[in-house]
């Protein structure tokens, strides 16, 4: 099985799925549109439960709203019946002047099934802190992976590799999530979050199983061509590779089969999705980009026709 | 490490019954068999999070610019001051924390009433001296006094109130700050409730400082009255002389003193015979700051209905056991002998995984159950990688012996590392969770981390010992039957 004769190839399949999200988000920021929830915009989302036959229209509630002089309120009706609605910031006593308003004028008893409320300043600085806390883990982890296979040639490319990766599983999971609001009106939330974070620690664990097959085999297969001896390591763990995805991924599919709820059904399938370009990139990006790099191809790139490729 | 195999089974059935043991109670027990004493009590329920159990978290910020360093003191001090008040409230497990250093956040699990909660937060303390005649009450109790306002600022955010220098000296109710509103005060209903009478508030502290007595060492505080309240306390001490005064932090007691003699200049001292330099120094503290010593402001309120709780909690505990039962089919399917070992194994990680949660109280969130999956993919992972390479130790040509221990041998190095590198990325979330109030990822990391932790020990020592015990006892001949090949 020769898995890294086609290596350009799955690097384009990649930029494919890759490219088009971070166009959509792109245009979103230039815009000032990106799909980011209350967790770090700030503002009010209420999901109210009515009794059976008083549901109200989704254009009455945003009437009631304004009423109460709060602005951007969206109103999204879920599965289960109860009504989503996001909105600018809301206080408490303006809740429940609003609760009290349903009930008067949709009739039946109003649950309240969540509500958050973010301040704007809030929000903005959990972003930036997000990105400076994967920042520094994924530095420790370069330093970790350097030190861990210093005995192999280039450690570091090694850790780069890892972590070169691991950004096209951020940017994976990202452009999904481009796709998703275009499409289906997802917003990135603090679940997502954690499904991010999910998604590169498994990313990282991956990335090592198979470096550590490398380490191995380059000091064993030492007569052997870099390139035929990655390529022997790729598919020595494929079947661990597969099996341990199957297990975690299986465990996701029957979250998301059984997570009811429209929050929780995105989480899932980001996870799901980020899982699995989390062991694809482990394949077919890591390992390919440590032979590009080690072949330098990069030489042969704007030439016509490319020698080592055929 | 425990050469004797048999020593490392004992090893693991001892950590196992333990863990089960907690697993299955509510409250451990210890007592001594021959006295009967009691050793150990614990309470090891699970502890939900409000995302399983419905319940509000509100996240808290010193209201002072954002470039002002605030004393890491007064942020303490402050959630000390919150966490009694909002336990007076009856509500059970709050869990108030200082995240970062201009932040708290509060639990406040299974609440429905979130005004309750707001109300207190809001509210000033309020540091009363009362009359306590000739019976004092215990100190914890929550009495009604007749200083039955309380002050909110229009805007709701709390002020430090010992700064406030107006007081009126001659009435007993001085309003320290203006546009006090009556509120009704969350009181226990008692038979007949008896209402003290307050002498002054806090507001007439001027200093409170923690001395030593010179001859006896013993522990006092000293404190200062501002002069135009002096008057009214060297009055009101010399017509109580052996009597009982109580200080009383918002209605609930604190201390209960004795009027050994008029206090003449305002210059009292605090004496006990329990005091010790921090417990003298907490209350010192509380008489210092009956108030918030730094004003805050909500941020962010999150309210999660019982009913959605509920049904989250319910949903990802049959995913959970769906989702074992499949793992263990599979294992068993596919790596046939060591694979029964694994699922034993994997049994033991989770018996193992869950009675540490329970043990030290960890708070189990949605995204806490994402870390754990994650870490039982890690588990999962470690014997696949074991197994996979047994298989092909024995493909190519290798004994039984010699595959399983090289197995061991050349899995290690990829699961100590993959390991180790989870484990520095949950330190890391654990890091910027906690530090931010963000405890979605705080969660997350935590149960990462502790997973991993026991995975690595059921990999290295639950795995590997009982895959050698039983190959000893059982000595399969046929490989292709008994490991899949």
């Amino acid at each position: 099985m020769n898995i890294l004769k086609k290596r350009y190839i799955f690097f384009a399949l990649s930029l494919l799925i890759i490219i088009p999200g971070l166009i959509i988000l792109g245009v979103k920021a230039a815009q000032k549109n990106l799909p980011l929830s209350i967790d770090f915009t700030g503002g009010s989302l209420l999901e109210v439960q009515f009794e059976a036959g008083s549901v109200p229209q989704p254009a009455d509630v945003l009437a009631l709203y304004e009423n109460f002089g709060t602005r951007d309120a969206q109103v999204q009706t879920t599965e289960s019946g109860s009504i989503l609605i996001r909105s600018a910031f809301m206080d408490e006593p303006t809740r429940d002047q609003v609760i009290t308003a349903m009930k008067d004028q949709f009739g039946g008893e109003v649950t309240i099934l969540r509500f958050d409320s973010v301040g704007p300043s809030i929000g903005k600085q959990v972003t930036s802190r997000a990105a400076i806390a994967v920042g520094i883990a994924a530095l420790a982890i370069l330093i970790y992976i350097t030190l861990a296979f210093r005995r192999v040639e280039h450690a570091f490319r090694l850790g780069l590799c890892a972590i070169i990766a691991m950004l096209h599983d951020v940017a994976v999971v990202f452009s999904l999530v481009a796709i998703g609001s275009l499409l289906f009106g997802w917003e990135i939330d603090a679940l997502f979050l954690t499904a991010l974070l999910t998604v590169i620690g498994f990313s990282m664990q991956d990335k090592i199983v198979v470096f550590d097959r490398i380490r191995e085999n380059s000091n064993v297969l030492r007569r052997l061509e870099f390139e035929k001896m990655v390529n022997h390591s790729i598919v020595q763990t494929l079947q661990r590779s597969i099996n341990t995805q199957l297990m975690t991924v299986e465990f996701l599919l029957l979250a998301l089969a059984l997570f009811g709820g429209l929050t929780l059904r995105e989480f899932s399938v980001v996870m799901l999705v980020g899982l699995l370009s989390g062991t694809y990139s482990s394949i077919f990006i890591a390992s390919p980009i440590l032979v590009v790099w080690e072949n330098r191809e990069w030489r042969t790139w704007f030439r016509r026709r490319p020698a080592s490729a055929a | 490490m425990f050469r004797n195999q048999y020593t490392r089974l004992f090893i693991i059935l001892l950590i196992s019954a333990l863990a089960i043991w907690v697993d299955a109670s509510n409250t451990l027990k210890v007592t001594n068999p021959i006295t009967g004493e009691l050793v150990m009590q614990r309470s090891v329920n699970p502890r939900l999070g409000l995302d399983l159990q419905g319940g509000m978290q509100v996240l808290l910020e010193a209201d002072l610019p954002a470039n002002t360093a605030i004393d890491a003191e007064a942020i303490s001090v402050a959630r000390t001051i919150i966490e009694n008040r909002t336990n007076a409230l009856g509500v059970s497990e709050n869990v108030i924390q200082v995240a970062g250093d201009r932040r708290i956040v509060g639990d406040f699990p299974g609440l429905e009433d979130s005004e309750a909660v707001l109300a207190i937060l809001q509210k000033t303390g309020l540091l009363e001296f009362v009359d306590m005649g000739n019976s004092p009450v215990e100190e914890g109790t929550i009495i009604q006094t007749d200083y039955g306002q309380s002050s909110t600022t229009p805007s709701g955010i709390s002020t430090p109130e010992s700064t406030t220098p107006a007081v009126t000296p001659t009435e007993v109710s001085p309003t320290p700050s203006a546009s006090g509103t009556p509120e009704a005060t969350a009181t226990p209903a008692a038979e007949a409730p008896i209402i003290y009478h307050t002498v002054l508030t806090g507001a007439a502290l001027k200093t409170v400082t923690v001395v030593r007595d010179s001859t006896t060492g013993a522990y006092e505080i000293s404190t200062v009255m501002k002069t135009d309240s002096a008057q009214l306390f060297s009055d009101f001490t010399g017509s109580h002389v052996n009597q009982y005064m109580a200080l009383v932090l918002d209605k609930k007691v604190i201390s209960v003193l004795i009027i050994k003699s008029q206090i003449p200049d305002g210059q009292g001292v605090i004496q006990s015979k329990n005091f010790t330099s921090d417990s003298a120094n907490a209350l010192a503290i509380q008489l210092r700051y009956g108030s918030l010593p730094v004003p805050l402001k909500i941020v962010e309120t999150r309210i999660v209905g019982p009913t959605l709780g509920e049904d989250s909690l319910q949903k990802s505990l049959i995913a959970g056991v769906a989702g074992m039962i499949i793992v263990i089919l599979f294992m068993t399917l596919y790596y046939r002998l060591p694979g029964v070992v694994a699922d034993i194994s994997i049994l033991f990680y989770a018996a193992i995984a869950f009675a540490i949660f329970k043990y030290f109280h960890f708070t189990l969130t949605l995204p806490g159950i994402a870390g754990f999956m994650l870490s039982t993919g890690a588990a999962l992972d470690a014997n696949i990688l074991v197994f996979e390479r047994l298989k092909e130790e024995l493909r190519g040509g290798r004994t039984l012996a010699q595959a399983v221990e090289q197995g061991w041998k050349r899995a290690w190095s990829s699961i100590r590392d993959s390991n180790i590198a989870a484990i520095i990325t949950s330190i890391i979330l654990f890091w910027f969770g906690s530090t931010f109030g963000a405890t979605i990822v705080k969660g997350f990391s935590l149960t990462l981390a502790i997973g991993v932790i026991v995975s690595l020990f059921t990999a290295i020592f639950v795995t590997r010992t009982l895959l050698a015990l039983v190959l000893q006892w059982f000595k399969p001949k046929n490989y292709s039957r008994w490991f899949g090949i």
